[in-house]
């Protein structure tokens, strides 16, 4: 098992560097001053332009820079926004609030996609039009743009009825966000709901659940027992992986309900026109995103018993 | 004299049986996947449903003054000086109301067909592009090639594409026009599509009519490029149908976020922005925008599905 985590994390090494220097090199190997590029349409003065050449050591040779920007994931030092706060700062306080968005909407996900997936699977044939009104339904919601859908729940559920806050602001609590989780829940757990589905209507045909209703259990405990548990490891490693994805592209979800994490921090950056702000944030991202599919990779292995680790 | 002849039994011509087994007509139907397909596809009301709209945004994006004489930009300002206090709200001659600016949400909805569906068809062009020769060279060759080939796409994968379009569009500020948001995102889309046409050529490569090429003397390149490669591409198309979609939605995202296309152009993404700041007073400017952008990729991704379910012969059966 050791050897078997050992050796995913080495090969996980190379997209580590990889997708570092991708990054780096989409800014600063581009034709022109990187620095001046950043700025866009901003004229910025003297003093941040040299603090910025600084700081990303622009008078070295390309790879000297890249290894001491690495340095800099590796040790936290990010680099500062151009208030003056220090990016890694400013990630600490937002981090939290996002993880606490994201493992309700990857909970949330999760149910939908065991309850429907179920009920699809288990009526696919005694009710096929169920389990198609349910695709279609999942289908739809999940082609509904995420920035279009929070419009509708704000609108709706937030602005004409009042059920819930308009904004979240300052006040990130498990409640404040509920809405906004479940929106998101409600776009993503199409890929769930097909895996659930798909592996319950499989086992309802395997020897094992024959076995069970042949000797005379009935299906309120076939189907949780045999049939719920055996299906359950795809959606797990599903919702696993979507808790990755999710935490790599809130940015829309919080800036359309001003939920002070990550994805919003990167939005105020991009809005203030701070390029090298955004630069660090898209990396701390991406980078986040790597190692949390790293984990889910290592998590497949210790649910699924099939899996051999050599 | 005269040898008798030896009589021979004959048997009746008993030729009912085969007969009846000629003349029974069989279907004259070609076994062919696109054939069954399409045959598939169109016992579907989802389909023409989506052929519809697909059909009907395309029209919108080559003839968008078929369905409004008013370009997109036109007399904003002026309209905002005569059509008074109420924001959004429905004039003569302009349907769906005024946008905050003063422009017509018809006239800008209609006109923002073009760029969503520009910069889709760019993105999958982009994405195929780079996506089909990295897929099916790394599939075919195998090997090292694999090896660099796999872990370049790997690098690429791992990396959201929207966050990668984020720092391209941030570096690109003073160039945000179709052409750069495309490569923007169709630069990192590809990756998915490669892995995917990599693991198809993997299984077709092992079949017998690809033995029987190389046996008849066809060199390595030339039997990928006619025989396993059009053997391949089934899912890479539907991949592609779906990815149109998810591009039209990538860009008005981007533009939604502020690092998409410039205020200047058209599009739904832009509209919706722009319209956020009234969603309490006037939400209908914010509505048709949106209701477009839905409907629109909802089409190319139910397109995609059905293609997908049509195109596998499994899935086919069970039904």
């Amino acid at each position: 098992m050791l050897r078997y985590i050992l050796r995913r994390l080495l090969q996980a090494l190379p997209v580590f560097l990889g997708t570092t220097f991708l990054i780096y090199a989409l800014v600063f190997a581009m034709p022109g001053d990187p620095v001046l590029a950043l700025f866009g349409e901003r004229t910025p003065n003297p003093a941040q332009l040299e603090s910025l050449r600084a700081h990303y050591n622009l008078d070295k040779p390309f790879i000297v820079q890249y290894l001491l920007y690495l340095q800099g994931i590796v040790t936290g030092n990010m680099g500062e926004t151009f208030s003056g706060r220090s990016v890694s700062d400013v990630l600490h306080a937002a981090m939290p609030v996002t993880v606490k968005l994201v493992i309700m909407a990857v909970l949330m996900e999760f149910v939908l996609s065991v309850v429907i997936g179920m009920i699809s699977g288990l009526l696919a044939r005694k009710a096929a039009i169920v389990d198609y009104i349910n695709l279609i339904i999942a289908l739809v919601l999940n082609s509904v743009p995420v920035f279009v859908a929070m419009f509708f729940a704000q609108y709706w559920i937030g602005i004409r009825r009042g059920w819930a806050p308009v904004t979240v602001g300052g006040n990130a609590t498990w409640g404040a966000m509920f809405l906004p989780a479940l929106v998101i829940a409600l776009t993503i757990y199409v890929t769930g709901m097909r895996l659930m589905r798909g592996t319950v209507v499989e086992s309802q045909h395997e020897d094992y659940v024959r076995t069970a209703y042949a000797k005379g259990l009935r299906p309120s405990r076939v189907i949780p027992v045999h049939i719920l548990r055996n299906s359950l490891i795809p959606v797990v490693t599903n919702s696993a992986a979507s808790f990755g994805y999710l935490i790599a592209s809130t940015t829309v979800t919080e800036a359309i309900w001003d939920i002070p994490g990550v994805g919003n921090t990167l939005y105020q950056a991009i809005l203030r026109g701070e390029g090298p702000t955004v630069v660090s944030f898209v990396t701390v991202l991406t980078v986040a995103y790597v190692v949390l599919n790293i984990l889910v990779d290592l998590l497949y292995a210790v649910l699924d018993p099939r899996i051999h680790y050599v | 004299m005269s040898r008798p002849e030896p009589e021979h039994y004959v048997a009746p011509i008993e030729e009912d049986e085969l007969n009846t087994m000629d003349a029974s007509e069989l279907p004259d139907r070609r076994s062919n996947l696109w054939f069954d397909a399409w045959r598939d596809l169109r016992r579907r009301p989802l389909f023409y449903a989506a052929m519809a709209i697909t059909l009907g945004v395309v029209v919108m994006a080559v003839f968008p003054t078929l369905f409004t004489s008013v370009p997109p930009n036109d007399n904003c300002q002026l309209m905002l000086g005569t059509r008074g206090p109420d924001l959004g709200a429905r004039a003569p001659g302009h349907p769906m109301g005024f946008t905050l600016q003063g422009c017509d949400v018809y006239a800008r909805v209609v006109w923002g067909a073009r760029t969503s569906l520009t910069v889709g068809l760019l993105v999958v062009a982009i994405s195929a592009i780079i996506g089909i020769p990295m897929g099916a060279l790394a599939g075919f060759y195998g090997g090292w090639v694999d090896s660099v080939l796999s872990r370049i796409g790997d690098i690429f994968f791992s990396v959201p594409y929207f966050l990668a379009a984020v720092v391209v569009m941030t570096v690109m500020s003073s160039h945000k026009n179709v052409w750069v948001i495309s490569l923007a995102i169709g630069g990192f889309a590809w990756a998915s599509l490669a892995r995917l046409l990599r693991a198809e050529v993997l299984q077709v490569k092992n079949k017998e009519f690809v033995a029987a090429s190389e046996a008849l003397g066809r060199s390595k390149f030339s039997t990928l490029m006619r025989h396993v490669l059009p053997n391949s591409l089934t899912p890479v198309i539907v991949s592609l149908t779906v990815s149109l979609g998810g591009a039209i939605v990538a860009e008005a995202t981007l533009s939604f976020l502020g690092v998409g296309l410039g205020s200047s152009v058209m599009s739904w993404g832009n509209d919706i922005s722009e319209a956020q700041q009234t969603i309490r007073t006037a939400p209908m400017a914010l509505f048709w925008p949106s209701l477009f952008l839905t409907v629109t990729v909802l089409a190319f991704i139910i397109l995609g599905e059905l293609v997908r379910d049509a195109l596998d012969p499994k899935a086919r059966a069970r039904r």
